[in-house]
């Protein structure tokens, strides 16, 4: 099915060097891109996947290295010129204006500021035309801030295609879609190639990488480490490709659940501006059992796991610790109770970035555990700290830097020490995962399995279906706040749980049977 | 009842009307400003300078359009000033604008003194006068109030409707809305948000440099050193108000505009015998900070505002 040789390049990237400071982010990177062709960007995160296709974009100046577009060579650092020629991005954050239509952030730009007025009507007609041969389906007219994020991104590729791209890129597209949602944007991506667009993918996802692409272009420490054509290679070859050495993720066997720590009934919490609240909702967390929570994000997650720490109350409902009735309910009571949180973003919510590890890692105990009398024993923190960096195996200078020099694993890893130190009876651990490397991984998710043997409840929330497959003794879905039953491990397919993500199913059986 | 007498008089309404006139200007080159995502709270500085230039020039023998021109450029090179050190510089804009105000404020009372080094009162010129407007004019209650004002006041109204479309029906405009909403929009689809930004607030502060200037040239005609009197800090919280919408902020200005014209009725009446004049003076306040807190409950708040971009930041 590879015959794309023959078809004429329109994009070479030759030599392409990228330093920020003492950090090279792209090293002597080349490669080329087909008319029609689909190239999968492979690696792991931080190995220049972005930073290349920014400098390609022109919003970064190559150190070294020539992007030739269509036999042309590019001028760096001006995206007007990328665009000119063709090039539209859809940035792994979106780059939408929420304040505006979906029409007006369509047209934003592509008439000159000096034109005397913006023709709507036009507009509309073209974006309609588009959106019915590609399968976009979007209201020209909807405010972009209430659209989903499927709906968001679809507006993203709109913007491209309404410049008339004949190249596009798409960063992570598939990491906020439920699967059913990334299932309709290969079927767009499949048409669009058959009208000669082509396509640069970047995903670490990789069945989805064998699903849509030509070629995979792999990159590994900034170099690329190898290009394939996709029906030349497997999963596993790409693994350790991207990786540099053979990946072995830890294996989780099922547990038997043991007493009920948490349990919910019927609780109901109000609904927070957009983001709505938990509807009805019954879960038992049991000890020594993984829970997994699958669902695209700002469907209840973010409720339930406010809940869980003490942040809001149940409108309705009851919530039981430990068999017994939950009375005043705080941040401060849910810490007490033995709830440990692994927040969902460690840079805002998880850490303050200048201050340093010994800081960050008592920032929950650094009352009952190293102070007395209102004073605070730093010798004892910088202890405690020195501990958890050798047992956690967190890299870094020492104790006395700023966390906000580490890497995201390391951070997380601390994190996960402050936890799991305190020997937690409920985890509750929101994207634990997010943005790290396989490696960072593979750690984390051990030491979850780990926990979770030695007796505690582990609420895992994420957004990605194989981590929750792979972890979870239990599985549910939230949609909407609503909460399905929970499926036993291996019970389930992905696109069974993609039915329920998209809302499926609720109406239909008794909620929560389970 | 007073209340109902002043209320149904034209004159109460023709004197809101003026009062509201310069705050429509600043109010608007305000909103622009922060409709581009940035906050300028140098428009009281800017608007005292406005009012001293644009008068200092009419006495030195330009016409009184040459003196709202002067005052215009006046205040657009404070804008250049501020948008230099608040967008490529990306400096905190409390501090920019705040000092901006301090540094304008004083300038221009230096300035005074070097021009003026002996006068103990300041000179007047001719200010500009009430035009009415045929025909519109002879409306009942209508005429006197909205069209016997002077030029600069219709010029105020006129500005208000091309503001808002520019905004809304133009590629200029959206380009502004969406670098105040989200400034990585508007680099991704090959802007400069840096020009954008930067032109929004030397626009913006022209007009607020003319609502100064009003003061001196229209309201007033002469210059005093207290005359702009906090009315920069009152379009700050009147563009809160409007929810950033042109349309609204105007009314917004007439309304705090009709307050202030009522309370001084109020303190001639038989309440004004009775209650300390220093309450009158408060009402208007008083009543702003109340619409303000029922008026902008729900208002979507730009979401860069105060957002400095950096381009190609990590």
């Amino acid at each position: 099915m590879n015959n794309t040789t023959k078809a004429q390049v329109v994009l070479r990237l030759q030599g392409i060097t990228k330093r920020f400071g003492p950090v090279t982010a792209n090293e002597g990177v080349s490669f080329d891109l087909h008319r029609g062709e689909v190239i999968a960007l492979l690696g792991e995160n931080g190995a220049g996947k972005t930073t290349l296709m920014n400098i390609l974009f022109g919003q970064y100046t190559a150190d070294e290295g020539s992007v030739e577009l269509f036999g042309q060579t590019l001028p760096p650092g001006a995206p007007r010129a990328a665009l000119d020629a063709g090039v539209g991005m859809v940035h792994q954050h979106f780059t939408l204006a929420d304040n505006l239509t979906v029409w007006e952030n369509i047209v934003l730009g592509v008439d000159p500021l000096t034109a005397p007025r913006l023709k709507p009507a036009q507009a509309k007609a073209r974006i309609r035309a588009l959106s019915d041969q590609f399968h976009l389906k979007v209201d020209p007219n909807a405010k972009v801030g209430r659209l989903t994020v499927g709906e968001r991104q679809r507006v993203e590729i709109l913007k491209a295609l309404y410049r008339d791209a004949k190249i596009l890129i798409l960063d992570e597209p598939t990491a906020v879609l439920t699967p059913q949602e990334a299932e309709a944007l290969f079927a767009t991506l499949r048409e669009a190639i058959a009208t000669g667009l082509s396509v640069i993918f970047i995903s670490h996802k990789l069945h989805e990488v064998m699903a849509i692409s030509h070629r995979v272009v792999v990159l590994r420490h900034g170099k690329l480490a190898a290009e394939r054509a996709t029906n030349q290679t497997n999963r596993e070859d790409l693994a350790a490709l991207m990786v540099g050495t053979e990946v072995s993720a830890p294996s989780i066997e099922t547990a038997a659940p043991g007493a009920p720590l948490l349990s919910l009934r019927r609780v109901t919490t109000p609904d927070q501006g957009a983001a709505p609240g938990l509807k009805s909702l019954n879960l038992e967390l049991a000890a020594g059992q993984i829970i997994g929570l699958a669902g695209v994000s700002g469907n209840g997650q973010a409720a339930l796991s406010d809940l869980l720490s003490g942040l809001i109350t149940p409108a309705s409902g009851e919530m039981q610790l430990n068999g017994t009735e939950v009375q005043r309910w705080t941040p401060r009571t849910a810490i007490a109770k033995g709830i440990a949180r692994i927040p969902e973003d460690r840079h805002k919510t998880g850490t303050i970035a200048d201050f340093d590890l010994t800081e960050n890692a008592i920032l929950e105990t650094y009352a009952s555990r190293f102070s007395r009398r209102g004073w605070m024993n730093w010798a004892k923190a910088r202890a405690f700290t020195k501990d958890l960096i050798n047992t956690y195996d967190v890299r870094c200078p020492g104790p006395d830097i700023r966390i906000r020099l580490l890497s995201g694993g390391n951070m997380q890893k601390l994190i996960l020490g402050r936890v799991l130190e305190e020997a937690p009876q409920i985890i509750l651990a929101n994207q634990p995962v997010r943005g790290l490397d396989i490696g960072a991984v593979n750690y984390v998710h051990g030491a979850l399995a780990k926990a979770r043997d030695r007796g505690a409840a582990v609420l895992l929330i994420s957004e990605d279906l194989d981590e929750i497959m792979q972890l979870s003794d239990v599985i549910h879905v939230i949609s909407e706040g609503r909460l399905s039953p929970g499926f036993g491990r291996g019970t389930m397919r992905p696109e069974d749980l993609g039915a329920w993500m998209a809302g499926h199913g609720f109406d239909a059986g008794a909620p929560n049977a389970a | 009842m007073d209340l109902f007498d002043i209320l149904l008089s034209a004159s109460f309404w023709a004197a809101a009307i003026r009062i509201a006139s310069p705050l429509i200007f600043a109010t608007l080159g305000e909103l622009i400003c922060e409709r581009a995502g940035v906050l300028n709270l140098g428009i009281e500085g800017i608007m005292v300078a406005g009012a001293f230039a644009g008068w200092i020039a009419v006495w030195a023998g330009l016409p009184l359009w040459g003196g709202v021109a002067v005052a215009m450029l006046t205040g657009m090179m404070l804008g250049l000033v501020h948008s230099i050190l608040s967008v490529p510089f990306g400096l905190s804009q409390h501090v920019v604008g705040i000092g901006l105000t301090l540094l304008a404020t004083s300038l221009t009372f230096y300035t005074y003194r070097v021009v003026l080094p002996e006068v103990s009162s300041p000179p007047k010129i001719t200010a500009f006068q009430p035009y009415e407007i045929p025909l519109l004019s002879d409306l009942p209650l209508v005429g006197p109030a909205l069209f016997s004002q002077t030029p600069l006041t219709y010029a105020g109204f006129i500005l208000a409707a091309l503001t808002a479309l520019v905004l809304y029906r133009t590629p200029l405009g959206l380009a502004v809305r969406a670098a105040g909403e989200n400034p990585a929009a508007v680099a991704a689809q090959g802007l400069s948000v840096t020009a954008i930004r930067m032109g929004a607030v030397i626009v913006g502060s022209g007009f607020m440099a003319v609502g100064g200037a009003f003061l001196t040239l229209s309201a007033f005609d002469s210059f005093f050193f207290d005359m702009v009197n906090g009315r920069g800090w009152i379009c700050i919280a009147l563009v809160v108000f409007g929810a950033w919408k042109p349309g609204k902020a105007v009314m917004g200005a007439i309304l705090f505009a009709a307050f202030d014209a009522l309370q001084i009725r109020l303190q001639q009446t038989g309440i004004g015998a009775v209650v300390p004049y220093q309450v009158f003076l408060m009402l208007p306040y008083f009543l702003s900070i109340l619409a303000l807190v029922v008026m902008s409950r729900r208002a979507e708040i730009p979401a860069a505002l105060m957002v400095p971009f950096n381009k190609g930041e990590r």
